[in-house]
């Protein structure tokens, strides 16, 4: 019976799957619609206005990527990748603090693409976890349960990497709260908060004159799916653009476009959800709940880019013997302390902000590549840098698909 | 110091980065090959030698290491007949002996290599192919991991298959790509017993040799077919990558024809893999002049290969070189690049 229902669900998730990826109908009916609006949006602004819409997820940066968004979209519509990848914003003192426990002896619990990050200072001449592996304890996990069930088993001093965005929080959170975490393992809470970082991105475009600025808004759906919508209504409210909670399919983010051109063209700037199918505009509010009560909210440090207030998770003193930050000694940075911690030239804190393109870093793909990544948007697939190095950004698709009269 | 990684073995980017620097540069270029023939100079799937009487030898060699040993569809003892089996059919030429070496972890068990050796067997007997020699060692304990075999296949040609893609060519694939490297995947993720498919055999390695196939098409269009390859490592995506650098032009693919399985499709996308990068041990890809390419698509289906079908096509510019350009399922384009590092280790 449990068998047959997991089928039947799967077979219904792969339908409704399909319906938003494969149908090329309905993409050019939705296309002709973003057409329509862009040439809206042309006679209103002028013909060199630039439509910036923001995305705040590697999924959603990866889906525009893999299926060739950007060259479906009229001329005056720029999409580009926004904070969106909690690897790539980890400060590189953490990832140093972890190789220290490691070579230290207590046992590192890692996801595979932190693994991955190289530190700006080397730590007794190491330089990511993945170099310290065969010197000291450090375990690829896929999550913290995985962690939790080795650490019981081993009985040695450990420590898990907490990485993520509210998406994960909620896990941690539960863990803590029913009392799953066994002595000997502690919980680094790197955890870091997205509308913070989504407030930050789109001031700083519009303190940059010469940037367009940011004129929509692709919000997260994963994230959403915990926060709900209305975390993105003060975006709307305060910045008067339009924001869509989108889903990860090429029709979701399609439609998303959409509605953003269409609200801009009628002059609203209002937050919708177009992943119906997943969120709501409340939210998950147990899980709010429990984020609330596990984690307390801090000042976070983000890499290359500083200290944004309000942006990061912290375990509350009531659960102080989970915390790595109190067991084990590892450091907090001070606002006064942060140092720009990214490796000499490399553009990854302008790429995550959206004022730069992969392919403008002059590091991308000579230097830094998916093999050896030199900056960290280039170690996660979440990274706007590893997304365009593995399946081709930056416009060349585009180009070779015209130089040959290729169509949709 | 520089060390050898395992993404020097998974047959991308990497490993031919260090066969130049370790082999090609120090060999000149009379020494590739014998005479007139092909041989390291244009890396296909084997070598050619001609002979006087106008027809060819084609020769093949692959070392098999794979970890399980023992996998859904079959064991190492299949994949090291069939793949150098197949790899002298990619070269247009007729399989007629093969030559094995086997080193063997001290430890294994004699009833394990009793049905790695049986299967191994059991596919030259029905393909009707001699094995004229071969070498047996056993390695200390932890020397070597389990097993290795290394497999040489001899063929006749009359007319040698050596890729060279020609613009307006059609692009076919013959079956499903990816079942096999999927299938390892999956084992090496310790995954087995999540997989159902797997107990119900709807899910497995699809190693297995091409002769029904590549012999009747041979015989029938080899002044057709311009090149043929098995993605082995490296996938769909490293033998279209290839085809491009050599023909210098561009080969265009419609993503939605590729076929791939549901399930395949469903796991990787799980576990973020893409599947045009895994490798198939039974499946033909062929660039074949577009005149003949829809006849040849309803012969393979008449041989059997239903699945067979043209996923895109060789496409000649000034402009762009050696490009892989995907037409994705809404009708946008993105570039499928050459295999990198180190997708699924020791897989064939």
């Amino acid at each position: 019976m449990a068998e047959e229902s997991t089928r039947y669900f799967l077979g219904i998730a792969d339908k409704i799957e399909k319906a938003f990826r494969e149908n090329r109908e309905l993409v050019k009916a939705i296309l002709k619609k973003i057409g329509e609006y862009s040439k809206s949006l042309e006679s209103l602004y002028g013909k060199d206005f630039k439509f910036k819409i923001m995305n705040f997820c590697g999924t959603h940066e990866w889906t525009v990527t893999h299926f060739g968004i950007r060259s479906l979209v009229p001329k005056n519509i720029e999409l580009v990748a926004g904070p969106g990848c909690p690897v790539c914003v980890t400060p590189s003192h953490f990832i140093e603090e972890a190789i220290k426990l490691a070579l230290d002896g207590i046992t590192v619990y890692t996801y595979g693409d932190t693994y991955r990050l190289r530190t700006l200072n080397s730590v007794r001449g190491y330089r990511s976890l993945s170099e310290v592996r065969g010197e000291g304890s450090v375990k690829l996990v896929t999550s913290l349960v995985d962690a939790i069930k080795d650490a019981r088993n081993s009985n040695r001093e450990s420590v898990f990497i907490g990485i993520g965005f509210e998406t994960v929080a909620p896990g941690y959170a539960s863990a803590v709260l029913k009392g799953l975490v066994p002595e000997n393992l502690k919980i680094m809470s790197l955890v870091k908060l997205t509308p913070p970082a989504m407030f930050y991105s789109l001031e700083i475009l519009r303190e940059k004159p010469t940037e367009p600025p940011v004129m929509g808004v692709i919000a997260p759906g994963h994230v959403s799916t915990v926060t709900g919508a209305k975390a993105w209504s003060v975006v709307s409210e305060n910045y008067g653009i339009p924001v869509v909670v989108s889903g990860f399919e090429p029709i979701d983010v399609l439609l998303s476009i959409l509605e953003i051109l269409k609200q801009l063209v009628k002059g609203e700037a209002k937050t919708v959800i177009e992943y119906k199918r997943a969120v709501t505009w409340h939210g998950d509010l147990r899980a709010q709940r429990i984020v609330a009560k596990a984690f307390r909210v801090v000042d976070d440090a983000w890499r290359g880019i500083g200290f944004l207030p309000k942006s990061g998770l912290r375990l509350r003193d009531e659960y102080r013997k989970y915390d790595a930050f109190e067991g084990l000694g590892v450091k907090e940075i001070k606002p006064g302390e942060w140092g720009y911690d990214l490796p000499p030239g490399c553009r990854c804190a302008e790429v995550t902000l959206g004022k730069a393109k992969p392919t403008d870093c002059p590091l991308f793909m000579k230097v830094c590549t998916p093999d050896k990544p030199y900056g960290p948007c280039m170690v996660s697939l979440e990274g706007a840098c590893a997304i365009w190095a593995r399946f081709g950004s930056g416009g060349l698709a585009d180009e070779i698909a015209k130089e040959l009269s290729l169509t949709i | 110091m520089d060390r050898v990684t395992l993404a020097h073995g998974s047959g991308g980017v990497e490993t031919f980065e260090i066969l130049e620097r370790l082999i090609f540069r120090r060999v000149e270029d009379k020494l590739k090959r014998v005479g007139n023939g092909f041989g390291i100079d244009v890396l296909d799937d084997g070598a050619v030698i001609p002979l006087p009487s106008g027809d060819h030898i084609v020769v093949s060699i692959d070392a098999y290491t794979v970890n399980p040993p023992f996998f859904p569809g079959g064991n190492i003892g299949t994949l090291a007949a069939a793949g150098s089996i197949n790899d002298v059919l990619m070269m247009g030429g007729r399989p007629i002996a093969i030559l094995d070496s086997i080193i063997v972890e001290e430890g294994f068990p004699i009833e394990d290599l009793e049905r790695i050796m049986q299967s191994f067997l059991d596919i030259l007997k029905s393909e009707n192919i001699a094995l004229i020699g071969g070498d047996f060692k056993v390695m200390p304990k932890g020397g070597v991991d389990k097993i290795v075999i290394t497999t040489t296949a001899i063929g006749i040609a009359r007319k040698p298959i050596v890729d060279s893609p020609k613009p307006g060519d059609k692009i076919i694939v013959s079956d499903f790509v990816g079942d096999h490297g999927a299938v390892i995947m999956l084992l090496q993720m310790g995954l087995e017993k999540n997989v159902e498919e797997f107990g119900k055999g709807l899910l497995k390695s699809d190693a297995k040799p091409l002769t029904k196939l590549m012999l009747p098409l041979i015989e029938r269009f080899s002044n057709y077919i311009n090149a043929a390859r098995d993605p082995t490592r490296g996938g769909l995506a490293g033998t279209l990558n290839e085809w491009a650098s050599r023909t210098g032009g561009v080969i265009v693919v419609e993503e939605p024809s590729i076929p791939i399985r549901d399930s395949v499709k469903r796991y990787c996308e799980m576990l973020g893999v893409d599947p045009l990068y895994l490798a198939s041990e039974g499946v033909a890809v062929l660039s074949v002049d577009p005149t003949v390419a829809e006849e040849v698509v309803e012969y393979m289906k008449s041989l059997g290969f239903e699945n067979a079908r043209i996923i895109g096509e060789v496409k000649s510019s000034e402009k762009f070189k050696g490009y892989v350009l995907m037409k994705t399922s809404v009708g946008g384009y993105r570039i499928l690049e050459p295999p990198r590092g180190e997708l699924v280790p020791r897989i064939c």
